[in-house]
């Protein structure tokens, strides 16, 4: 417990503290003047933070509401249609979930060179999407799998198209799953937002948090305090809306791994 | 018969319909640039063009020393981190299993590292390391454990140690949660009756908790150790693979040949290597996945 919360608890000590208590070796325990100056200044010491606040977000939902447009159909296919190759194109999709990004870096980055698109948005959005698709599958397809198929076959026999069915019927039913996979993809986007992101990256304008603000420990003297003060603004979002919502998360992800 | 084999094709043509935006999608970002790779392993690509050039970035990169000492110490730094997530995982899970007050806010509490952008928590960890200023350090100096400040990162084995500590830190949570989900799937009756029977704590875990999870225990290590060899982050965050190589794994190898030197090639025979490790270790998950569910299937 204490070796999970010491870093958060530290990161946030840190934040409230003046430079000059922050450095001093050994490391002190006490400051007396704790403020939230450095959250305050953090905004000019990092000019463009609420830039990368505003790409991190800007990405995270530009990827999660992609990633849903493709996965709702497919996984509403698996969930209810026989067909060849089903089972395998699903472990196909878990095993693509097991490639790190890095693999498929060299071919990603010359085609986007090729055209022209490093250092843009897409650059970032376009791999990230491809990596959130395989479980965004196989948790909604769970999802569907609990509408009773009795409801849309009553609905058929009174007459009702595949469209009607889609929108009166599946849609409603199927909101919290939507929700915890549009979630799930939304965290997953903000977290995974690192590696493609120095990667194909290079502008300050298009950054996330994470490469934004990892730009500034490279500089010689590193403001801690205000350094961990924009972390904790970077993180506080995840942070939120997983407290909220940790319970239905949870249980979604592990029903998948535990009953299969 | 006629009519149900339409029906039937019918539906598949609109099953495969619903599935190709997603299955075009992932042939093209995922598998194509998988096959590319694959090519580009076999040419001198850099930014200046490419060659044919046969096995040669294979030979060049099998033949080399460092190539093989990467090789070991991915292996070892896996190794060493898959344990101690199962480990740590293990135990907190029990803990967070055990009736104690305040559990459910400890399940929640043990999260955080697991759901936070990793990234960002490394920028955290960088400042525990800090030599001069850090708690770590600075706990170490007023107990007397160091006499002076220490950098963590700044030696090729304490480098080694610390990227594995906070690999484990990142890794734990997850592991803990899908353990804590198994624990709770066992039946509440093989403990009734086993308690009834006189069993102590310890003869509860081993004979009846320990064999129930064990699936999922295989699951998870198989799983964490994927996730583990994959580790980029952390590494790149902390270290950058150094001091002097010795935190450099085969991920961040290639990355660093790839796009670090832009040589294409040569970070594609690594990146081909990286495949095949990571196939045979899907392989070895889809299998036994397979197997457990034709077991369950069974009962």
């Amino acid at each position: 417990m204490i070796f999970i919360l010491l870093p958060f608890v530290e990161m946030f000590y840190a934040s409230l503290r003046p430079l000059d208590h922050l450095f001093r070796s050994p490391y002190q325990f006490y400051s007396d003047d704790l403020s939230f100056w450095a959250y305050q200044e953090m905004w000019n010491t990092v000019p463009m933070l609420p830039r990368y606040i505003f790409n991190s977000f800007f990405l995270a939902s530009v990827t999660s509401i992609i990633t849903l447009l493709f996965v709702i159909p497919a996984a509403y296919s698996y969930a209810r249609f026989k067909f060849p190759f089903k089972n395998s194109s699903l472990y196909i999709l878990l095993a693509i979930n097991m490639f790190s990004g890095a693999v498929l870096l060299i071919p990603l980055y010359k085609v986007l060179r090729t055209f022209g698109l490093l250092n843009t948005y897409q650059a970032m959005i376009v791999p990230g999407v491809a990596f959130l698709i395989p479980t965004a599958i196989w948790l909604l397809k769970s999802y569907f799998e609990k509408i009773p198929i009795d409801l849309e076959e009553a609905a058929f026999v009174d007459g009702a198209s595949r469209v009607q069915i889609l929108r009166h019927i599946i849609a409603p039913l199927s909101t919290p799953g939507l929700v915890v996979v549009g979630i799930y993809a939304f965290i997953g986007s903000y977290a995974q937002q690192f590696l493609f992101a120095i990667t194909f990256n290079q502008k300050k304008e298009y950054m996330p948090i994470p490469s934004g603000l990892y730009e500034f420990i490279g500089y010689t003297t590193v403001k801690w305090n205000e350094m961990m003060a924009a972390s904790l603004v970077g993180i506080a979002p995840v942070l939120i809306i997983f407290l909220f919502l940790q319970k239905y998360i949870v249980a979604g992800l592990t029903s998948g791994a535990v009953k299969n | 018969m006629n009519q149900k084999l339409k029906s039937y094709t019918a539906q598949t043509y609109i099953a495969y319909a619903l599935i190709a935006p997603a299955a075009i999608y992932i042939i093209l970002i995922v598998a194509w640039p998988l096959l590319e790779t694959i090519r580009l392993s076999f040419t001198n690509s850099s930014l200046a063009g490419e060659d044919y050039v046969g096995l040669e970035n294979y030979q060049k990169m099998f033949s080399s020393k460092k190539f093989n000492g990467i090789v070991t110490r991915t292996f070892v730094w896996m190794f060493f981190s898959v344990s101690l997530k199962l480990i740590i995982g293990l135990i907190g899970a029990v803990l967070l299993n055990a009736n104690l007050k305040g559990r459910s806010i400890f399940r929640v509490l043990v999260m955080p590292p697991w759901v936070v952008p990793i990234a960002i928590g490394m920028l955290g960890w960088l400042w525990l390391y800090n030599g001069y200023f850090g708690i770590i350090a600075g706990v170490g100096m007023r107990t007397g454990i160091l006499d002076g400040p220490f950098g963590f990162l700044a030696y090729k084995q304490s480098a080694f140690i610390s990227t594995i500590i906070a690999d484990v830190w990142v890794g734990t949570p997850m592991v803990t949660v899908f353990f804590l989900a198994a624990m709770q799937g066992v039946p509440r009756d093989l403990y009734e009756a086993a308690y009834c029977d006189g069993a102590s704590r310890w003869d509860r875990f081993f004979k009846i908790t320990l064999p129930q999870i064990t699936p999922v225990i295989i699951t998870m290590s198989l799983l964490s150790a994927i996730w583990t060899f994959n580790s980029f982050e952390i590494i790149w965050i902390l270290t950058e693979g150094g001091p002097r190589g010795s935190t450099t794994t085969l991920i961040i190898d290639t990355y660093k040949q790839a796009l670090g030197n832009y040589k294409f090639g040569r970070g594609a025979a690594r990146a081909v290597v990286v495949m095949i490790l990571l196939m045979l270790f899907a392989g070895f998950y889809l299998a036994l996945l397979a197997r457990i569910n034709k077991k369950i299937s069974h009962e």
